[in-house]
């Protein structure tokens, strides 16, 4: 299922590197003392460190140096003891400093592997290039004032790790499952709160495109900040066909930052930004490298909770899920508390078609999370329960379950007020079967005759009288000793 | 490493330092002639020579993680041109 761009000169192939931004969780700043909390009032969480007031020192919080190792870690990457901070050099009215405080040539953490899950169960290993730890900017209100632009530095100086990847994504789909995968990292492993829409994790696109076939890397273009996964798979899908019709034409890609207009669905060039690639990085004089020994890798690596990966292999392994269906349970950790929950001591496939199947299109449809599930874990787990032990069919538990939904009244208690307990009592349901039979000579006569599939009319007469409560494998088993005799 | 003044134009743009066009000739002499010194400490072999960060001999100093700071807008505002609501006000930039 490989992704193709047609053009008018044959087929090409899309080159996809993201860099994404993630805000760290911290309680203080990067460099300063400083509140990072989100949505306070403008400008109270700023020192005057984040300030850029003259003769203000950056101090390194020790916290977000183990939180970009505990990532690190998590992207089973190589973590560099020895980093260095450098600045990077820009004017812009949210970056009082003139510059931002980042890694160049030396990042904390070096070359990883994040696995993707595809939707048709295979997965794909693509390749981490780099993490490093840099200052976010402040906050550009533009529309609230028609002449000037209002400023607030309560983000600026937040902790971020940047995350580069390989250019070893070939299409929208993998873009979009390897953005959802390192939220999923990010979250287990509580580094970073990965709320898109919030802006605590951002992406920048990086778009190329090839003849099929080729192995050269051609310029690329850059789509900044696009806030969800849905757009950076538009803004790829727009950006390849967008530079194949420029090489059809006879053009060549210019090497640009582009911004995504997600109205439109469409990316547009930046030219305020023409002149600033040219960041004249170097070694920040105010801060020391950043050495810290293997022994505190060791430590972080103790703290490091099981990841998606090892969970669904587990999944996969113990429970005998397919690896599609243990794929979709671990990618929010709070899906696979919930499902374990369920699943304990419990039938776990016959648990993961619940949660998969029938919950989560509740969840879909009512548009909340599986921690406002109408449903606790307890409950789901009570109607398994129920199953299991023959008290009620599968068929009536699905009519249990909307029940549930309706009035949050526990299983057995829906089971008990509405008289739905199974029949397993095999004098009634012999009274029943031989009721159908009785009622349909003509279909006697055609199931005789070779028809089997008719055995499904005896079946259906039979749940009719019994108000769906008989236990279906008993009605199977004694109507077809009856008939068969 | 000489430098044109085209370059000297582009650093001083990059920079925001407004430099007449009739000091261009003279400071694109100058800094080559800094470029120059440059050159001739190049010209010492450093191989094996772990790059100097700081001639004392510490390492980083780290914070714990606190919030020790802020809740100071005032003082933060109180040199800023224009304000208005507690933040910054700047010339719109457009984008």
């Amino acid at each position: 299922m490989s992704y193709v761009i047609k053009g008018e000169t044959g087929d090409w192939e899309v080159v996809i590197g993201l860099e994404v931004h993630c805000q760290v969780i911290s309680n203080a700043k990067l460099f300063s003392g400083a509140a990072t909390d989100f949505g306070s009032e403008p400008n109270t969480q700023v020192s005057l460190v984040d300030a850029a007031m003259p003769g203000m020192l950056p101090v390194i919080n020790e916290q977000c140096v183990r939180q970009a190792i505990k990532t690190g870690l998590g992207l089973k990457a190589k973590i560099n003891t020895k980093s260095v901070f450098a600045r990077k050099n820009y004017f812009y009215a949210d970056l009082p400093q003139g510059y931002q405080i980042s890694q160049a040539d030396q990042p904390i953490v070096g070359e990883g592997t994040v696995i993707l899950d595809m939707p048709d169960g295979s997965s794909r290993a693509v390749g981490i290039e780099r993490l490093h730890l840099e200052q976010d900017a402040g906050k550009s209100l533009h529309d609230q004032d028609p002449t000037r632009t209002f400023i607030d530095l309560n983000r600026t100086g937040v902790a971020l790790m940047e995350i580069v990847s390989k250019p070893d994504m070939r299409s929208p789909e993998e873009a979009g499952a390897y953005l959802r995968k390192l939220r999923s990292i990010v979250r287990y492993l509580e580094t970073c709160d990965g709320n898109m829409d919030q802006g605590s994790m951002r992406c920048d696109v990086n778009v190329s495109v090839r003849p099929k076939g080729s192995t050269e890397l051609r310029t690329r273009a850059e789509t900044k900040n696009v806030n969800s996964v849905r757009f950076a798979m538009q803004a790829i899908e727009y950006e390849a066909q967008r530079q194949v019709e420029i090489y059809d034409n006879g053009g060549e890609v210019v090497q640009e930052t582009r911004l995504f207009d997600s109205q439109k669905g469409v990316t547009r060039s930046m030219r305020s930004k023409e002149h600033a690639h040219d960041y004249r990085y170097f070694p920040d004089p105010d801060l020391l490298p950043l050495v810290f020994d293997d022994a505190l890798v060791a430590e972080i690596k103790t703290t490091l909770p099981e990841l998606p990966d090892e969970r669904k292999a587990r999944y996969v392994g113990e429970f005998g899920l397919s690896p599609y269906d243990a794929g979709v349970l671990v990618q929010e950790k709070d899906t696979a508390t919930y499902f374990e929950a369920v699943a304990l001591g419990r039938d776990a496939k016959m648990a993961a078609n619940w949660v998969i199947n029938n919950l989560f299109a509740v969840l879909s449809d009512r548009g909340v999370g599986i921690t406002e599930s109408p449903i606790s874990a307890a409950d789901l787990g009570k109607l398994l329960d129920l199953i299991a032990d023959d008290t009620i069919s599968t068929k009536i538990a699905k009519e249990v379950f909307e029940v549930m939904l309706e009035t949050g009244d526990a299983p057995d208690k829906i089971v008990e007020d509405k008289g739905l307990k199974q029949i397993t009592d095999t004098g009634a349901i012999e009274a029943a079967v031989d009721a159908a039979i009785a009622a349909g000579p003509t279909q006697v006569a055609q199931y005789k005759g070779g028809n089997e599939k008719i055995l499904g009319w005896f079946v259906g007469q039979v749940m009719k009288s019994t108000g769906g409560k008989a236990n279906p494998g008993q009605v199977n088993k004694l109507l077809k000793d009856k008939l068969d005799n | 490493m000489s430098l044109d003044k085209d370059t000297v134009k582009n650093i001083a743009y990059l920079a925001r330092i407004r430099v007449g066009d009739d000091k261009l000739g003279p400071l694109a002499g100058e800094l080559s002639t800094i470029m120059g010194w440059i050159e001739q400490l190049q010209e010492l072999n450093t191989d094996g020579v772990e790059p100097m960060a700081s001639v004392a001999a510490m390492s980083l100093p780290q914070r714990r993680d606190v919030v020790t700071d802020g809740n100071c807008r005032d003082a933060v505002l109180k040199n800023a041109p224009d304000a208005e609501d507690g933040f910054f006000a700047v010339p719109k930039v457009v984008e």
